[in-house]
């Protein structure tokens, strides 16, 4: 950990510099995995290798239909699984290698939304974020309950922070969720299929969000969806899979091209290029029939 | 936000010992033969002070011999009956997990049967097999949870309680076919009972054993929470999930087994004390953990004193009393889910 790494405290309002140097934080190298019932059988799914980067203040999109390789790739970023071959680097650490801890203070990860088993209030949910922090019983300390406050605050979620989890609607949850995240004080945040049960106000609430806590806090952003129309609004970057290969690596306006999308998603699309040269896509009913 | 302080924490467990306290006073003073509070307060000065010969023979034999001993033991076994059931409805995420519903009690019980056939002479055999009889059936049942690599709450406790009502067959059957055992003793056992004496060897056993394994429990209090809004996100957060539940997984099977060959199996106390103080002081596992213990040493000594003295000079066994107030909650928890 580098001295200049201090600084990316989630309320370090200094590093806004007006032309912001793009430090590279997350290096995915020609990674590749394999998952197979027993370590003898043939590997029921491969993921290919696969090579990207992410820079601070970036956001990327890995995209795909169902079983692309999606979740697995984001595993591989998250260091729960360590690549079979190629290498995943954060600022140059393999994050596979690090420890349970360490790793927690630099990755945050936000999955798809977990059932609640007991009542826990939203405050209380997102100070499970200075868990890497802290020692033994993990008592949360004033600092702790600061930085809680102010994740809460920069996901606009301050007035929530005394209601239980529970009685929250899909989006004021995953704004909890993501205020855990922030907690964490991490600098490569990713999130798993995070617009999946938010209706459509939501979800680019959270994607205008993510970008501009990647703007402030100098996050690299790591987003798996299959929403094309949200990536092409809001990704730096994207990285297009399909059955477990990867295809395409650029940015939207270079991946999205309307022959390889049909293929890809298997639904006839039309692509056409938006006023600030970001591609939009739109889906055509397929002759007869409504297309999902 | 209201973040669990230390202060809290303290206050929370000291209200809980002073009625531990009031209940074990209670509990001395009823019973076939009543004592009053004054000479309760008279004779225990007497022992404090080291004069015991000026104890009344009646009252050293009553105060010291009979009630003493069983609430100390009914403290024991409740802590660890109620801090095993909350750590297994962490663990497993299910509010209704609890080591007699679990099946688990079963299997320290048929463990510490087979151990007192296999080795009757030794003291410590007794718990050791209940320890490996708790072990191997928690590992069964987590296994026939499993559904696709998840834990399925109906098909867990469904394994659960099938489980449970396999080895009581087995245990019923062991005990038919052994000659000149005493019945009615082996029945109020299987219920779960206190009045049986248990050895001095097998008390420091439990004692010991019962605080580490509280101890050991506690010191991953922290993980259980963060493990309790699913294992993935826990990892993420930085617990180290497989030591964790390892840890824990042991020393709840270490709880239930020291209780079952203490006092055969007394079920949803497991249950009923960690909801009980949910209800009260939230479900904060640094707090659940102590309070569930002291809570669950007051709810025994309650519950024994109701056994000894609703049908006196008769005595039910305590896990019928618990099982009387435990299985309408589990039915009205089941019914509700959890709020």
């Amino acid at each position: 950990m580098s001295a200049s790494n201090i600084s990316t405290h989630a309320f370090d309002g200094r590093m806004q510099s007006p032309k912001p140097v793009r430090n590279e934080r997350l290096n995915v190298e020609q990674a590749s995995y394999a998952y197979s019932a027993t370590a003898q059988s043939a590997p029921t799914f491969t993921l290919g290798a696969t090579s990207f980067q992410a820079h601070e203040r970036e956001l990327v999109a890995i995209l795909g239909p169902n079983a692309s390789g999606k979740s697995t790739l984001l595993q591989l970023i998250s260091g729960t699984i360590a690549p079979l071959s190629g290498r995943v680097e954060l600022d140059g650490e393999e994050t596979s290698r690090l420890d349970t801890r360490t790793r927690a203070q630099r990755i945050a990860m936000v999955h798809q939304e977990s059932p609640v088993v007991y009542p826990a209030l939203a405050g209380d949910f997102v100070l499970q974020g200075r868990y890497p922090y802290g020692r033994a019983l993990r008592f949360a300390t004033k600092q702790d309950i600061e930085i809680a406050r102010n994740a809460l605050a920069q996901v606009g979620a301050d007035h929530l922070a005394g209601r239980t989890i529970g009685e929250l609607s899909g989006g004021e949850k995953q704004r909890v969720i993501l205020a855990r995240a922030l907690a964490q004080q991490p600098r490569l945040i990713l999130l798993d299929e995070p617009t999946l049960h938010l209706d459509i106000g939501a979800q680019v609430d959270l994607l205008e969000r993510l970008r501009q806590l990647a703007q402030e806090n100098r996050y690299a952003v790591v987003v798996v969806t299959h929403e094309l129309a949200l990536a092409a609004e809001f990704a730096d970057r994207v990285v297009l899979l399909q059955h477990g290969r990867c295809l395409r690596v650029g940015t939207p306006a270079t991946v999205y091209q309307r022959e390889l999308l049909e293929q890809v998603f298997e639904a006839p699309l039309d692509v056409e290029t938006g006023p600030a040269g970001r591609p939009r896509v739109n889906l055509r009913a397929r002759r007869g029939e409504d297309a999902e | 936000m209201r973040p669990l302080t230390v202060r809290r924490l303290l206050w929370t467990c000291g209200g809980l010992t002073v009625a531990l306290l009031a209940s074990v006073v209670l509990a001395l003073k009823l019973g076939a033969v009543p004592i009053s509070v004054t000479d309760l307060v008279v004779n225990l000065g007497r022992a404090a002070i080291g004069r015991t010969s000026q104890i009344p023979t009646e009252y050293r034999l009553i105060i010291f011999d009979l009630r003493l001993p069983r609430i100390l033991l009914g403290i024991l076994v409740g802590a660890a009956l109620s801090v095993s059931g909350a750590s297994f409805q962490a663990l497993l995420r299910n509010p209704l997990a609890d080591p007699f519903v679990l099946g688990v009690s079963s299997g320290a019980a048929l463990g510490s049967i087979l151990a007192m056939i296999i080795a009757p002479q030794l003291a410590f055999v007794m718990p050791l097999g209940a320890f490996l009889g708790a072990i191997a059936t928690i590992a069964a049942v987590y296994f026939l949870g499993r559904r696709e690599g998840e834990l399925d709450s109906t098909t867990l406790l469904l394994g659960g309680i099938i489980s449970a009502s396999f080895l009581s067959a087995i245990i019923m059957f062991l005990m038919t076919t052994l000659a000149g055992r005493d019945l009615r003793g082996m029945v109020f056992w299987l219920m779960g009972d206190l009045s049986t004496p248990v050895p001095v060897s097998l008390r420091w056993i439990l004692t010991v054993g019962v605080i580490a394994g509280i101890g050991a429990i506690y010191t991953t209090a922290a993980d259980l929470n963060l493990l309790l809004t699913g294992e993935r996100e826990a990892i993420h957060l930085g617990v180290d999930a497989t030591r964790v539940k390892l840890v824990v997984y042991i020393s709840a099977s270490l709880l239930t087994a020291l209780a079952v060959s203490a006092s055969g199996a007394i079920g949803y106390v497991g249950l009923l004390v960690p909801h009980a103080v949910r209800l009260l002081f939230g479900s904060d596992y640094r707090l659940l953990i102590p309070a569930s213990a002291l809570g669950g040493a007051i709810a025994i000594v309650l519950a024994d004193t109701l056994a000894r003295t609703v049908v006196a000079p008769t005595e039910l066994p305590v896990g019928a009393m618990t099982a009387m107030a435990g299985a309408p909650v589990f039915i009205y928890l089941l019914r509700r889910g959890m709020r």
